[in-house]
């Protein structure tokens, strides 16, 4: 038993990252604007769908480089012309408009590609597993691991070490400040929306290898990107991270002990987090309304 | 949230139910009136059919609910579907297991989604904001996965069916709920004129006046003494009790219930229904629910791709017309 | 930066326009019922959006073709045949009732069609008993809806889930062996099946060794193919459908399980096989209709129909709908009439001519329960056939009509007849 616990806390690692991955970008977006955006699982789908279209083109590696780049010029174009006319009304204004955006994308991934699932290969050599016992650490799965690795590690030279980077964090404390010492605030915004859904579309491109290629494939992976913010701390990237891998973690050893419960858990764990330290994990103190 | 909602709106003098204009609110509360009760007759006439109108009258009902806290606390719960769902389930355990009788049934439900309501109510009431949301979002997704995993009580995910609503015996004349969909349109009306009623005189009352202050500006509210947290857990639960209501109505309408009742998307479409109509306005949501109702229910008879249409009306609204349609007809009586 | 809301000129005349575009819309299908002939109205209540979307869609084609046939050849009492087709959803069962009483109330239609989802099947099944308007159920499959919740005007064209543990047992036996580890989801449908092999293999010495239970709509089942394999089982049964199907098998293979265990179950389908990366169509199930079949008579015109409609080969799905809708217009020519109890008591025992029934056997409703008890098609997934890119199933055994039905006291309906 406990080596299936051994296993089963391991690969909630991996599955965390995957999670993680997806909600930093959901994470950037509500830090420096404020949108809470449901239309998240749409972009990872219109990602995934790129991917698959491109791959008979340019490869598996060709497609996750491409495929995410194009879907952060959608979310480039959506930024601009639907979401900047919202800033400075009430968020709720913006969490429903990516409410009504999400329903398009579904449509829409069904109107092009079809209701019928995608068969998505991707390079057999990859999938193999490392080693007979730890079957399920495939080459795949370590790849993605990595992959969010190196994302996470991008966002910080980039939030750190340059000065897009440097503004979205001042941004994100007080960004009126920010619009007085001249920074054009429109740009830098429209800008964090396209790292952010960039992100989607990666989640996208690598959610597609694990899973069936459909149009509703980003709407279950949704929720539990908000768990992860929530639980990590509004605010704190981090926190996101940390709260990615949280419930991967957790949902993995509720598979052994208590396997209904598995999707409940996550929730459980949001609504402890919210009523003992509202700020979350990692968050920081006055982030609270 | 609470402060930013206020900046969006001029403040409400008066009566916080309407324009500000005595005879127009009498008129449009005539008006609308004159509209319900006779929807059943000239719903056939528009493409409709008695069935849409109960469905109208029942996501209005829970629209306007979530509207008392959200429109005019200021605070917004993405959870609402789980006391709508919890009544449901009352109602349709009620009936299957209990006392097969329509107004014990609801009492059930209502019951047990108020209750429901105060304990959650009583824990989350110190966040606010998007936090708030949050952990609405997370207790509704815990009794969504309980009602999806009590397979034996609630059915499961297959919902539980094999049960109806029963005819209300008066005593002197039994009104056939079951068979007779007008009768149960006008069933549901009574209800929802009940409760609108007693939310109008709450809204009217002295609590009613102070949520609003509360939604207005909270940080001044607390330093006139108000206490702020009891308040706003008060209008929790009685914005949840309606809707509970409207989720016995629900159930007792389609004569099943099944947990995606409780979902959060669910509670979002409720929270749509609000925004669309009018979340300053006292019938607002009731007109964003017929319009959402109606128009999902036309489009998706015509085409396929409903999905797209709602979608894109949906963000045409939220970007032109934040006041929903309501703020619009309000803009051009007061212009 | 002002959020005022702006009422200049062009907005209301766009608003104006709008509602009058709508209100003419509206008085539309009041317009065209006054005239012409008036056509029999089967509805079809279905899954056009949503999880189940691709499945629901081809049995509308189904249908869709049926009804064509069937107007080409006199339709329902002489009357033209007219589908009105109504999007469910893959979930809301509000909306899938809302719209089966639309469907009879307002559009007049005198057979219901439907659905894909067993929860909405059932509360379909009590308007259309509610409304007595004969329903045909095309692809719900939870025993109830023709077991302990069945009604005299309910039929169904799908197998039961004891019909597929029946069928599909043996050979998961001979195949893989004993020791049985079961991965189920969560809802009757999974249950029921899961109870039914178990009780089917038990006779057959089956060992269960372990289970669980999964949430519909699981995307990572990694955690419970850790456990599964951790069970030392000779198979692993994947009960789970649709895109959870893909998402396990994708999984279990790219572990590289199914070099150690056989990975197999019961009810498999065209749709989710399409939509697996070669590699990963493996494994032995039981099909409830398969298109492959070239020495049947009338299939190969059928193929071609659906073919030519859609460009794809029909499934499964494909043949529920259309011989659901085909079964409407054969009853109620039987019986010469469109009354609910007439229809229902000429179905009993009713066998599908060889056109509509598309099989080697003489599939029929069985009296006392209105189960459709059909052949059954058990083989093994495969990447591609010789069929074509469409060839995804190897029959190795197609199982009598009857074989695998169980009997009428197993199903566990008690049909009440009304007076």
């Amino acid at each position: 038993m406990s080596q299936v616990l051994l296993f089963n806390v391991f690969n909630g690692l991996i599955v965390g990252a995957f999670y993680a991955l997806m909600a930093l970008g959901l994470s950037l977006i509500l830090n420096l604007s404020g949108v809470i955006n449901f239309a998240h699982g749409g972009f990872l789908a219109l990602g995934a769908y790129l991917a698959y279209t491109l791959m008979p083109h340019i490869g598996f590696w060709g497609a996750l480089l491409v495929a995410p780049i194009l879907t952060a010029i959608l979310g480039l174009i959506a930024e601009r012309l639907l979401i900047r006319p919202l800033y400075g009304r009430d968020p709720l204004y913006s969490l429903l408009l990516t409410f009504g955006l999400a329903y398009v994308l579904e449509d829409v991934s069904r109107y092009i590609w079809g209701a019928q699932s995608l068969p998505f290969a991707i390079p057999s050599w990859l999938t193999t597993p490392l080693s007979s016992q730890f079957f399920f650490l495939t080459g795949y799965r370590i790849f993605m691991v990595l992959l969010v690795g190196l994302a996470v590690a991008g966002l910080f030279i980039i939030l750190n070490k340059t000065r897009l980077g440097m503004r979205i964090r001042a941004g994100t404390l007080d960004l009126e400040t920010v619009s007085v010492l001249g920074v054009n605030v429109r740009i830098l915004r429209n800008l964090n929306f396209g790292l952010g859904i960039y992100l989607a579309g990666l989640a996208g491109v690598l959610a597609a290898g694990m899973l069936g290629l459909q149009p509703t494939i980003g709407t279950s992976l949704i929720m539990p990107s908000f768990v992860a913010i929530i639980v990590g701390g509004l605010g704190s990237l981090p926190g996101t991270l940390l709260g990615g891998l949280l419930i991967g973690v957790a949902s993995g050893v509720t598979t052994v002990y208590f396997p209904s419960a598995t999707e409940a858990v996550m929730y459980v764990m949001m609504g402890l987090v919210l009523l003992v330290r509202p700020r979350g994990l990692l968050g920081e103190e006055g982030r609270v309304q | 949230m609470s402060s930013n909602v206020a900046t969006n709106s001029p403040p409400v003098v008066g009566n916080p139910m309407g324009t500000g204009n005595r005879r127009g609110d009498i008129i449009a509360t005539a008006v609308v009136w004159l509209l319900l009760l006779s929807m059943p007759y000239w719903m056939a006439l528009i493409g409709g059919y008695t069935e849409l109108a109960i469905r109208i009258v029942v996501m209005g009902l829970a629209a306007m609910s979530l509207n008392f806290l959200l429109g005019f606390t200021g605070v917004l719960s993405f959870g609402h579907a789980a006391y709508f769902g919890l009544g449901g389930y009352g109602v349709a355990m009620c009936i299957k297991y209990l006392v097969p009788s329509t107004p014990v049934a609801m009492l059930v439900g209502i019951a047990t989604g108020t209750i429901a309501a105060m304990v959650i109510g009583a824990l989350i009431v110190k966040l606010r904001g998007v936090y708030f949301a949050m952990v609405t979002i997370a207790f509704g997704q815990v009794f969504y996965f309980i009602a999806f995993r009590w397979n034996n009580v609630t059915g499961g995910d297959d919902g539980l069916s094999g049960w109806s609503r029963k005819a209300l015996d008066l005593g002197f004349t039994t009104i056939d709920l079951p068979g007779n969909d007008k009768a149960y349109y006008y069933f549901a009306l009574f209800v929802f004129a009940l409760c609108v009623g007693a939310m109008a005189l709450i809204l009217r009352s002295p609590f009613g006046r102070t949520l609003i202050a509360i939604r207005e500006n909270e940080r001044r509210a607390r330093f006139l003494g108000i206490p702020v947290d009891q308040h706003i857990w008060m209008s929790f639960v009685i914005s949840c009790f309606f809707a509970a209501v409207a989720g016995c109505l629900y159930a007792l309408l389609s004569n099943f219930i099944d947990p995606r009742a409780l979902r959060w998307d669910q509670s979002g479409n409720f929270v749509i229904m609000a925004v669309l109509g009018g979340m300053r306005s006292f019938w607002g949501p009731l007109l964003g629910a017929a319009i959402f109702v109606a128009l999902q229910d036309y489009v998706s008879s015509q085409t396929e791709n409903w999905m797209s249409f709602i979608g894109v009306f949906f963000m045409l609204i939220v970007i032109f017309f934040p006041r929903g349609i309501l703020g619009i007809l309000k803009r051009s009586v007061t212009k | 930066m002002t959020t005022k809301v702006d009422l200049s000129p062009t907005r209301r005349r766009f608003i104006k326009a709008a509602a009058a575009g709508a209100a003419l819309q509206m008085t539309g299908p009041f317009i065209i019922s006054a005239r012409g002939e008036q056509p029999v109205k089967i509805g079809m209540d279905d899954c056009l959006t949503g999880t189940y979307a691709a499945v629901g869609k081809n049995e509308t084609i189904g249908a869709q073709l049926a009804v064509d046939q069937m107007n080409k050849k006199g339709g329902i009492l002489g009357r033209p045949v007219e589908l009105v087709i109504e999007d469910s959803t893959s979930g809301d069962a509000g909306t899938a009732v809302q719209k089966a009483r639309k469907l009879i109330d307002r559009d007049g239609c005198e057979f219901l069609l439907g659905n894909v989802n067993s929860a909405l099947t059932l509360a379909m099944a009590d308007v259309a008993y509610e409304k007595k308007k004969i329903m045909v159920a095309t692809g719900g499959h939870t025993d109830a809806v023709t077991g302990a919740k069945c009604h005299y005007n309910v039929f169904r064209i799908c197998n039961t889930t004891q019909m597929e543990a029946n069928a599909v047992a043996p050979a998961l036996i001979k195949n893989a062996g004993k020791k049985w580890y079961f991965i189920t989801p969560d809802y009757a449908f999974g249950h029921t099946l899961q109870s039914g092999l178990e009780k089917a293999g038990g006779k057959l010495g089956m060992q269960k060794v372990g289970g669980d239970l999964t949430p519909l709509g699981t995307t990572d089942f990694s955690s419970y193919l850790i456990k599964a394999q951790a069970a030392g089982p000779d198979v692993i049964v994947i009960l789970v459908q649709g895109d959870d199907m893909i998402n396990c098998l994708k999984q279990a293979v790219q572990f590289g399980l199914e070099k150690k265990v056989h990975l197999a179950g019961a009810q498999q389908e065209l749709e989710p096989l399409m939509g697996l990366p070669p590699d990963a169509r493996i494994g032995t199930w039981v099909f409830e209709w398969y298109w492959n079949q070239p020495n049947v008579p009338h299939v190969k015109e059928f193929n071609d129909a659906i073919k030519a409609k859609t460009g794809h080969m029909p499934t499964a799905r494909t043949w529920f709908g259309f011989a659901a809708a085909h079964a409407c217009a054969l009853g109620a020519n039987h019986a010469k009439s469109l009354d609910a109890l007439k229809i229902a008591k000429a179905l009993q025992n009713f066998k599908l001519p060889p056109e509509v029934a598309l099989m080697p056997g003489v599939p029929y409703f069985r009296a006392g329960q209105n189960q459709l008890i059909p052949n059954q098609w058990v083989g093994h997934a495969i990447a591609k056939g010789p069929g074509g890119p469409e060839d995804l199933f190897h029959v190795d055994e197609v199982v009598k009509v009857g074989e695998a039905a169980g009997t009428l006291e197993e199903s566990e309906c008690k049909m009440q007849w009304p007076a």
